[in-house]
C-alpha cells in the first residue's frame, strides 16, 4: 500500500519537475532548432517544430560573413589568458593565506570580496581613460587585465576554501621528514589541490567568457568578443532568425558543455562558501 | 608555530594579489571622485574647471533620475521576488525522489551559462517580436492580438528575461541548502502527522533562510548593474533606463564626465549599502 503511494508520488515528480525542466530550457532548445532551418522555415506560421529540412547552410553563412572564428579566438585567448593570470596570481596568495594564517587574514579575503561589489559603471570612464592613454583600447591586453581583476577576488576566495579543506597534519609531517618549502608545495600540496584548482580555473572561465559590460564597452572591432559579435545581430534587416540562432548555438555551446560539468562547484563559488 | 622565514614568506605570497586589487579599487575610484567635483567634456572644451557639488546635484534634481532609481528597484525587485519563489518550489521539487534527476537538473541549470547578450537576443527577437515571435504565434493562435511585448510592457518584459537567467542561479543553491536539511526531522514531523504546509512552513522555511538570504543579496548586487539585457532589448527607452544604464548615457554616449562620474558615485554607494550585509553573512560563515 504505501509503496505503491510513494511510487505514484515518483511518477508525479517526475512528470511535473520534466515538464518544468523542459519549460526552462525551452528558449535554448528553440535557438538549437531554429538554427538547422531555413530562414523561411524559421518564420513559418504555425512554427514549425521538428519536422522541417535540417539545414547547415546557416552555420556557414555566419562563420563566412560574420568571421565567427576570430570572435571565437578572442573570446578563448581572453577568457583562458585572464583566468591562467588570476590563478598564477591567486595561488601564492591563497596557499599563504589558508595554510600562514594570521590575524589579518580574514579581514584581507573580505576586503578581496568587496571589491567585486564595485559597481562597474562606477568606475567606467577612468577605465575607459586609462587604456586609451595606455593605447590599450580594443585590444585584448586590456580585457585580460580587466578580466583578470574582476575574478581574482572569486578565484583567491575558492582556491582559499579548497586549501583550507587540507588537513594541515600532512604538511607537519611532510615537514618533520625534512621537505623543503619548495618540495612541500611542489609534491604534497599540488596534488591534494588539483581538483580544487581545476573547478575553480572551469568557473572562471566560464564567468569571464559571459561577461558582457567591459566587453561592449572596451572593445570595438578588433578585440570584439563573442559577446559583442551575437550584439551586432542585434540591428535586423530582412529575415535573419536561423542565422542569429545559428550566431547564437555557436555562441553558448562551449560554455554550456564546460558549466554541466562544473556545476558541483558553482555553489560555493558563487557564493563564496556561505552556502555548501 | 610558524617559523619566521615562512611568515615572510607567505607574506610575499599575498603581495602581488593585495597590491593588484588595491590598484584596481583606488586608482579608478578616485579619478572618479576627481572627475565629479569637475564640469569636465572630453568633447566639447574638456576640463572646465573645480564646480564643488554641482553635478551631484544636478544628477539627484535632473528629471531622468528619480524614475531610473524607481525603474531600477522595480527590476530588482521583481527579478527578486520570482526567482527566490520559484526557486524555492523548483528546489523542493528536484529533491523529491523522481528518475532523471540529473538531467532535469541540467536542463533547470542551463539558462545560467547562456551570455547576457545571447538570451537578450533570442527573447526580444524569437520570443517577443510582435510579428514572428514565437509569443505572437501562440497569441494568434487563440485567437488574440500579438503583444508588442517591449514597447508596451517593457519592464515586465525585461524582469522575465532576467529572472529566465537567474532562477537557475537561486534554484541551484537553495537546492543545495534543501539537500542539508535532516531528513529525519521531516519524517518526524510527518509520523506526528503534521500538514505538509506546516511542514514546509516550520521546518523547511526556516532551514532555508539563510541561502535565501545570500542568494537575495548576490542577486541584488548582480542586477543592480545589469547592462546588457537593456541595451541590446530598449536601449533605456520605454522606460527602461536604470540607474547604470543612465550614468553609461552620462559618460559614453553624452561625453558628460562629470555628471556620471558623480551618478557613478552614487551607484558605489547603493551597492556598497547591499554589500555590507552580505559581507557580514560571509564574515560569520569564516569564523565557524
Amino acid at each position: 500500500m504505501a509503496r505503491s503511494v510513494t511510487q505514484r508520488r515518483k511518477i508525479i515528480n517526475t512528470a511535473a519537475a520534466w515538464a518544468i525542466g523542459l519549460l526552462i530550457f525551452f528558449p535554448i532548445l528553440w535557438t538549437i532548432l531554429t538554427s538547422f532551418k531555413t530562414e523561411a522555415q524559421a518564420i513559418a506560421d504555425p512554427p514549425i517544430f521538428l519536422g522541417f529540412d535540417w539545414t547547415l547552410e546557416n552555420y556557414g553563412v555566419v562563420m563566412e560573413r560574420s568571421n565567427y572564428m576570430r570572435f571565437l579566438w578572442n573570446s578563448v585567448i581572453i577568457a583562458g589568458g585572464s583566468t591562467l593570470l588570476g590563478t598564477i596570481i591567486a595561488v601564492p596568495a591563497a596557499w599563504s593565506m589558508a595554510f600562514v594564517p594570521s590575524k589579518r587574514t580574514k579581514d584581507i579575503l573580505l576586503w578581496m570580496l568587496s571589491t567585486k561589489m564595485l559597481p562597474a559603471v562606477g568606475v567606467l570612464y577612468p577605465i575607459y581613460l586609462i587604456f586609451i592613454k595606455m593605447g590599450l583600447l580594443d585590444t585584448k591586453i586590456a580585457l585580460v587585465v580587466v578580466l583578470m581583476l574582476i575574478n581574482l577576488p572569486i578565484i583567491v576566495w575558492m582556491l582559499y576554501t579548497y586549501f583550507k579543506e587540507i588537513p594541515g597534519e600532512i604538511l607537519e609531517a611532510a615537514r618533520m621528514d625534512g621537505a623543503s618549502l619548495r618540495e612541500e608545495v611542489l609534491y604534497v600540496l599540488t596534488p591534494m589541490a588539483i581538483p580544487g584548482i581545476a573547478s575553480t580555473i572551469l568557473l572562471n572561465v566560464i564567468l569571464a567568457w559571459n561577461e558582457a559590460f567591459w566587453t561592449l564597452n572596451l572593445t570595438a572591432a578588433k578585440a570584439a568578443r563573442l559577446t559583442a559579435f551575437i550584439a551586432s545581430y542585434s540591428s535586423p534587416e530582412g529575415l535573419f532568425y536561423a542565422k542569429l540562432s545559428a550566431a547564437s548555438t555557436m555562441a553558448i555551446a562551449p560554455i554550456l558543455i564546460l558549466g554541466w560539468f562544473s556545476q558541483k562547484q558553482l555553489v560555493s563559488g558563487l557564493t563564496f562558501g556561505a552556502v555548501k | 608555530m610558524a617559523t619566521q622565514h615562512s611568515r615572510s614568506a607567505a607574506r610575499i605570497m599575498l603581495a602581488p594579489a593585495v597590491i593588484l586589487l588595491l590598484g584596481w579599487m583606488l586608482v579608478p575610484l578616485i579619478m572618479t571622485l576627481f572627475f565629479s567635483f569637475k564640469k569636465y567634456l572630453p568633447l566639447r572644451g574638456g576640463d572646465l574647471g573645480w564646480v564643488g557639488f554641482e553635478n551631484y546635484v544636478r544628477f539627484v534634481t535632473s528629471s531622468s533620475f528619480w524614475p531610473s532609481v524607481l525603474t531600477t528597484l522595480v527590476i530588482v525587485g521583481g527579478v527578486l521576488v520570482i526567482t527566490v519563489v520559484l526557486g524555492v518550489l523548483l528546489a523542493i521539487l528536484l529533491n523529491q525522489p523522481m528518475w532523471g534527476q540529473g538531467v532535469v537538473r541540467i536542463l533547470v541549470i542551463a539558462p545560467f551559462f547562456v551570455m547576457p547578450t545571447v538570451s537578450a537576443l533570442v527573447w526580444k527577437n524569437m520570443f517577443m517580436d510582435p510579428v514572428n515571435g514565437l509569443f505572437a504565434h501562440l497569441w494568434k493562435f487563440f485567437g488574440a492580438t500579438p503583444v508588442e511585448w517591449l514597447t508596451q510592457v517593457p519592464m515586465s518584459s525585461i524582469i522575465v528575461i532576467v529572472s529566465w537567467q537567474w532562477l537557475p542561479f537561486a534554484t541551484l543553491i537553495l537546492l543545495t541548502a534543501i539537500q542539508s536539511l535532516d531528513g529525519e526531522q521531516l519524517e518526524a514531523s510527518e509520523m506526528d502527522g503534521a500538514p505538509p504546509l506546516a511542514r514546509f512552513a516550520f521546518i523547511v522555511l526556516p532551514h532555508l533562510g539563510r541561502a535565501i538570504t545570500v542568494v537575495v543579496l548576490i542577486q541584488t548586487i548582480f542586477l543592480l548593474s545589469i547592462f546588457a539585457e537593456i541595451f541590446v532589448t530598449t536601449q533605456g527607452a520605454f522606460g527602461t533606463k536604470t540607474l547604470t544604464y543612465l550614468i553609461y548615457q552620462r559618460v559614453l554616449e553624452s561625453q558628460n564626465v562629470g555628471l556620471g562620474s558623480a551618478g557613478g558615485v552614487y551607484a558605489i554607494i547603493l551597492a556598497n549599502i547591499v554589500a555590507i550585509f552580505l559581507m557580514r553573512m560571509v564574515g560569520k560563515n569564516l569564523d565557524a
